[in-house]
């Protein structure tokens, strides 16, 4: 775990003190709210459908059981005791009262942690690979490289009013878990042929109104030089991204617009410009960094084979745990989809629990997924059935990851002033019905929007839904075929769309023709889905 | 077509509806502001004490004011995912 410097508290409690300033001065009427409103948005509040809602960042969805203690205070203290954990690896509290933000983000500067950047046309949250360090298929742990990218973008003065807000994700694997290339900037570790590490570098991918898959700019760019590298791309796109139109202001239009290799072009022109200027730090200080990112001290005798007897126990370890780098350890992934709760939200006192579980089973780290779920990285397999019986006691067991009922959703229209139509009661309802076959179905990523910002993601679903207005009334468009992992696709939407209830029986058609289109049971959804395409479902749902 | 005046209080975020000469959490006791919206936002909004003034359309029913909009009922009820958290003003399923 990177733990923060004397210049990274300085810089949190700065915030603090000076945000706290401006909401006095707000209550006061001293400024206005239209002075005021960017500069809370600066610091992660908005104002939402019933109260304000803080957007907490997470770095590369990494935090210790001390600092998952705090989140759990603070949904205890300031909220209604409980959190929501995004699509972008952070967490939301809904119920935020402006006048007590200061208190609570002093509570969290003093556990390293801030809000800033949550918002706004800035450097958002790096995210990364959920399990990063632990993974059995990682080139590097990506962290380190992340942690210097977070400490480059936070309050860069020149890139804190871009054209649209910026998202970068880092994976050091080759299997995609962090949706690289859904992304503006997408890095992947990757080894030249004297087996040196560098960076695949992605750029233009991105959901949304517009949505985009990232091209490769660069297949290997040496370590020692991206943070310059990724300065240059900055430069050009904040140059060049247009500023006129706020649904063409991402960088993935600008990519598209002067094409991949145009675009290249000009960013190596910009880094032959910033390469000289001395920006990229000198290796002591990455080392520096990825020392703080040293995996736990592993027990070189942890035992492989642990008592499987109970079936239960038996199935969420095959459903929920991740082969691990090192023998006798996992991965185990929490969920937070219990069919027919809501997809992401944790009560402070589960909150307060899995702190517990990972001080004392999981090298006291707890990772964020972009899927809304939890993950210990480091569990000894020996441990895993006491840890499996206090998720239980805790309503914590779900055995579904990146099953039917493990289903992204973004807020929705039941919280967000953006939405057009509520998603979480779509996902909880599909959640519900599908769990009993889910098992048969295999992996099957459904994910739900209730707006065409696509925080839900829907456009990566392999089953997406996408939330619309149309007179006035919720309606549903369902999509298919998308994928955010290394095979990534761009979901296509399938027909008509549906209202509450007949987007539900759609779904549940779509699942019905893929049983009986599959060349075999293993055979997932996507992979039948793009072996006969959309006819055969479309037949399926519109007759 | 009837319109209620709503906002957020500043200090809290909370929802709030106009009820003639003061605020009131609850929609069920809005007052219909019709004609002189316009010239309500205009009064009030230099207060800077509520956030996103706005007037929106609603139907008069046995059981009180219903918003047109689901994005307004769902303001006016609490988030339908949470029922625990809904106001006293319409019951959830009206949303």
């Amino acid at each position: 775990m990177y733990r923060y410097d004397e210049y990274d508290q300085a810089v949190v409690d700065a915030r603090v003190a000076e945000f706290r300033d401006q909401v006095e001065r707000r209550l006061k009427n001293e400024i206005s709210e239209e002075a005021f409103k960017p500069l809370r948005l600066m610091n992660g509040l908005y104002l939402q459908l019933h109260a304000y809602m803080l957007r907490v960042a997470i770095p590369y969805g990494t935090v210790d059981s001390r600092q998952m203690r705090m989140l759990a205070h603070i949904a205890r203290r300031y909220d209604r005791g409980y959190g929501h954990f995004t699509t972008r690896q952070n967490i939301q509290y809904n119920w935020m009262k402006l006048e007590e933000m200061p208190d609570l983000l002093a509570d969290l500067a003093s556990v390293e942690m801030h809000a800033f950047q949550t918002s706004g046309n800035c450097i958002r949250n790096i995210s990364s690979d959920q399990f990063a360090a632990a993974a059995a298929d990682e080139i590097a742990d990506p962290r380190p490289y992340a942690e210097l990218l977070r400490q480059w973008s936070t309050l860069h003065p020149e890139f804190s009013f871009l054209p649209r807000k910026f998202k970068i994700a880092v994976t050091g694997s080759t299997i995609d878990r962090a949706a690289i290339k859904l992304h503006d900037i997408g890095l992947e570790l990757v080894q030249n042929e004297a087996g040196e590490i560098g960076l695949k570098v992605l750029v233009g991918g991105g959901m949304g109104r517009t949505p985009m898959l990232g091209h490769v700019i660069r297949e290997y760019l040496p370590v020692a030089d991206y943070l310059s590298y990724m300065e240059a791309i900055l430069r050009v796109y904040n140059r060049h991204g247009r500023r006129d139109n706020i649904y063409k202001a991402r960088i993935k239009i600008l990519v598209n617009d002067l094409g991949p290799a145009e675009f290249a072009r000009q960013v190596e022109e910009e880094w032959a410009l910033v390469k000289p200027l001395g920006l990229d730090p000198p290796p002591s200080e990455l080392a520096r960094i990825a020392a703080h990112f040293a995996p736990p001290v592993l027990d070189a005798n942890a035992p492989v084979e642990i008592d499987l007897s109970n079936p239960d126990f038996a199935n969420w370890v095959a459903v929920n745990t991740h082969p691990h780098k090192a023998p006798g350890y996992t991965i185990v992934t929490i969920s937070l989809k219990a069919p027919g709760e809501i997809p992401g939200d944790a009560s402070a006192d589960q909150m307060d629990i899995i702190a517990d579980l990972a001080q004392r089973y999981a090298g006291d780290e707890i990772r964020v997924t972009h899927a809304q779920n939890l993950v210990l990285p480091h569990v000894r397999r020996a441990d895993l059935f006491d840890l499996w019986q206090v998720l239980v006691s805790a309503g914590l067991a779900t055995a579904n990851l990146d099953r039917a009922s493990d289903i992204i959703s973004c807020p929705g229209l039941d919280y967000c002033t953006l939405a057009n139509a509520r998603s979480i009661p779509i996902a909880q309802k599909l959640a519900v019905k599908l769990a009993p076959q889910e098992a048969d179905l295999g992996e099957l990523k459904i994910k739900v929007s209730g707006c065409i910002n696509g925080c839900g993601h829907h456009h990566a679903g392999h089953i997406g839904i996408l939330g619309v207005d149309r007179k006035g009334e919720e309606n549903y468009q369902l999509l298919l075929g998308g994928s955010g992992a290394e095979d990534a696709t761009l979901a296509k939407i399938l027909g008509p769309g549906f209202d509450e209830n007949g987007i539900v029986t759609a779904v549940e058609k779509v699942i019905d023709r893929y049983k009986t289109l599959r060349a075999d049971p293993a055979e997932r959804f996507l992979d039948t889905y793009r072996r006969v395409g959309a006819e055969p479902f479309k037949e399926a749902v519109y007759g | 077509m009837p319109r209620l005046l709503t906002g957020n209080r500043l200090e809290t975020g909370d929802v709030l509806w106009w009820a003639g000469s003061d605020w009131s959490l609850h929609i069920r006791d809005a007052v219909a502001v019709d004609d002189d919206g316009e010239a309500l936002i205009a009064r009030l909004a230099p207060q800077e004490r509520i956030n996103d003034l706005v007037l929106i359309d609603v139907d008069p029913t046995p059981d009180g004011w219903r918003p047109r909009s689901t994005r307004e009922r769902v303001r006016a009820v609490g988030p339908s995912v949470r029922p625990d958290f809904a106001l006293p003003s319409l019951p959830v399923d009206a949303i």
